[in-house]
């Protein structure tokens, strides 16, 4: 190499490696200023309502987060989630009004309750694939509500209603202010999301990836599908859970229309999809954006009667799926790599 | 748990489950052949359907057309709704990961029920004083006529997609299409047109099957998920692409419906049959008479 060459190749190189260590800066900087707004949301909006939207914002982004580690990871895709959601909520409100037990007890247990009903119900269907194990659990969920609106024990279709409480932590009730109820599902999708982040970047993640693109190839490899596809399952639908207690919590109300419905079953998938799935960021991207979409829809159309928000969401899922399957983070990724040419 | 009923009511049970049957089997066959030919599934089926109904309902109320005279028209609607929905969505997705496959026409299906609740309201709808209507006796069993009717010519018209199927040149293409896509292309079949057909005949079954639904069946944007639904399980017992499996599971399907319901409780019919679905896939993955 001449000199000149070795000039040429220094000056080229000095600028770029500047850059790209300020552009690996962006992301932590980026994460610090959006922990710091949510820490700080409460605080500037006082009213009730946009603490409850944002709460529910938290608790969709965390159903879509848990089902991507499922569909978007590992492939899986699942269209009656609310199974999970529905077993726990009703889990720890049962155990409340019977036997007094405590919610965060009731929690742990719905959890539980959960993991067993996922690897349940994983076990026989993970021998199907695809469009199969779609249809299957459409089946289940639709088997699992009409059971629950005709358990007289949890309710029936009346539904259940939890007892009254005084505010405190210990019993996971707050009657005066939403603000503990934002925290404490901040936290839970905080926990979401850093499970999430340690399957992406381990070995589990990698099994993941590895069975969703190739099931044969992830096989002749050495790893067990059907214990990974449950591994899965079973990580998800505990996060599902956590956040059916929550929702028993808050909304302080139970009924198998309201949490085991097929349309909350296909809300947590088209966050996730819309958002982007199979990644880090997109099912808090899709219920950030969808969820107060349709508030806005409601309120300017009037009602749910006119469907407006399921129009924009059906437009949306086929869009996506037609011309961009990674989802808006996958667009955003593709702008950003053409604009700065990584 | 269990209520035992009298001979009589189990008798009339099982023949209009029979007869709902072959309307069942008119809708899963649609479904069936699609898969056949291209291993996707249409998620929006029921809302085909639908659309169907509601086709022959607006013909009904704005120009007086008897549903019995609107299945040409529902037929031809539905059969360019298929063909436009494989060319506009489904040729684009073909080669793309499954979560695509399956969410391409999942959102069709809700972009299309909540376009139905949009422009035409969450309310029931039904054709009054259509051309046949009150009951008829069978045997000494009594069952609606517009149920005779409709299965009746549901059975014609799955004949007829039989013969077409089998017997004629452009079916014999589509079958060969279905078998193996390549060797098809290189015996000069144009396949992307086979896909396009095959998505349009399968659409305009269920546009037949919706139009005879019309004259008896409750019309609102949501009647299509419970048939779709059925139709899934009736397309899985009777094996996916086999067109005689889906008139023989139709059948089971219907009667089990029925026994579902008057056996256990009138709640539990539906989880009957999706018990069947469960049971099938799981035991004998490729349905009774499937291929695959």
């Amino acid at each position: 190499m001449t000199t000149t060459e070795q000039f040429e190749a220094v000056k080229t190189e000095a600028p770029r490696r500047a850059r790209t260590f300020a552009r690996a800066d962006v992301p932590t900087i980026l994460l610090g200023l959006l922990l710091l707004l949510a820490l700080l949301f409460p605080i500037v909006y006082r009213l009730p309502y946009p603490r409850d939207l944002a709460i529910r914002v938290l608790l969709y982004a965390m159903l879509a987060q848990a089902w991507n580690i499922l569909a978007g990871y590992c492939g899986q895709i699942s269209l009656g989630y609310a199974v999970f959601f529905g077993a726990d909520a009703y889990t720890s409100s049962i155990l409340q009004t019977t036997i007094g037990w405590n919610p965060w007890i009731g929690l742990l247990m719905g959890a539980a309750v959960a993991v067993l009903l996922s690897l349940l119900i994983g076990y026989p269907c993970f021998r199907l694939r695809g469009h199969y194990f779609a249809i299957a659990t459409i089946a289940i969920g639709e088997i699992v509500q009409t059971l629950a609106i005709n358990w007289d024990f949890i309710g029936g279709a009346r539904g259940l209603s939890l007892p009254f409480r005084k505010d405190s932590l210990l019993v996971f009730q707050f009657q005066t202010s939403k603000y503990p109820y934002y925290y404490i599902i901040l936290t839970l999708f905080a926990l979401c999301m850093l499970v999430s982040w340690r399957i992406e970047r381990t070995r589990l993640g990698f099994y993941f990836r590895a069975i969703r693109d190739d099931p044969e190839a992830a096989q002749s490899v050495g790893i067990s599908i059907t214990r990974y596809k449950l591994v899965a399952m079973a990580i998800s639908a505990a996060f599902v859970a956590a956040a059916g207690s929550f929702y028993a919590q808050y909304v302080l109300y139970l009924d198998p229309d309201s949490v085991f419905p097929l349309s909350l079953s296909i809300l947590i998938c088209v966050l996730a999809v819309v958002g982007g799935t199979g990644t880090l960021w997109g099912p808090l991207v899709g219920a950030a954006l969808m969820v107060p979409l349709s508030e806005y829809t409601r309120i300017h159309f009037g009602g749910t009667g006119r469907a407006v928000d399921l129009l924009i969401y059906g437009g949306l899922l086929t869009a996506v799926a037609v011309f961009q399957p990674s989802g808006l983070v996958g667009l955003a990724r593709a702008w950003w790599r053409r604009r700065w040419r990584f | 748990m269990f209520t035992v009923p009298p001979p009589e009511v189990l008798a009339q049970g099982i023949l209009s489950g029979i007869l709902m049957g072959f309307v069942y089997a008119l809708i899963a066959v649609g479904l069936s052949l699609i898969f056949g030919l291209m291993e996707i599934v249409n998620f929006a089926h029921g809302e085909f359907l639908m659309l169907s109904m509601y086709t022959a309902f607006w013909a009904w109320a704005l120009f007086g057309l008897d549903p019995l005279l609107s299945v040409p028209l529902c037929a031809a609607a539905l059969f360019l709704l298929g063909w436009l929905t494989y060319a506009g969505i489904i040729r684009r997705v073909l080669g793309g990961p499954m979560l695509a496959q399956i969410f391409a026409t999942f959102g069709l299906g809700i972009f299309l029920r909540a376009a139905a609740q949009f422009l035409w309201t969450p309310d029931f709808r039904q054709v009054g004083r259509a051309w046949v209507q009150g009951p008829v006796n069978i045997l000494g069993i009594s069952v609606g006529l517009p149920q005779v009717v409709a299965s009746g010519a549901c059975l014609v018209a799955f004949g007829l997609l039989y013969w077409f199927i089998t017997k004629t040149e452009t079916g014999m293409a589509l079958e060969a299409t279905a078998e193996d896509r390549q060797a098809a292309a290189l015996m000069g079949i144009n396949t992307a047109r086979m896909f396009a057909l095959g998505w349009g005949i399968g659409s305009a079954c269920v546009g037949v099957a919706g139009a005879f639904l019309a004259s008896f069946f409750y019309i609102f944007p949501q009647v299509g998920f419970l048939f779709a639904l059925i139709a899934y399980v009736i397309v899985a017992l009777g094996g996916f692409g086999s067109i005689p499996g889906s008139l023989v599971a139709g059948l089971i399907i219907g009667v089990v419906e029925v026994l579902g319901g008057l056996f256990i409780a009138p709640a539990f019919k539906y989880v009957a049959v999706y018990l069947i679905y469960l049971l099938i896939v799981l035991v004998r993955p490729q349905g009774l008479l499937g291929k695959f």
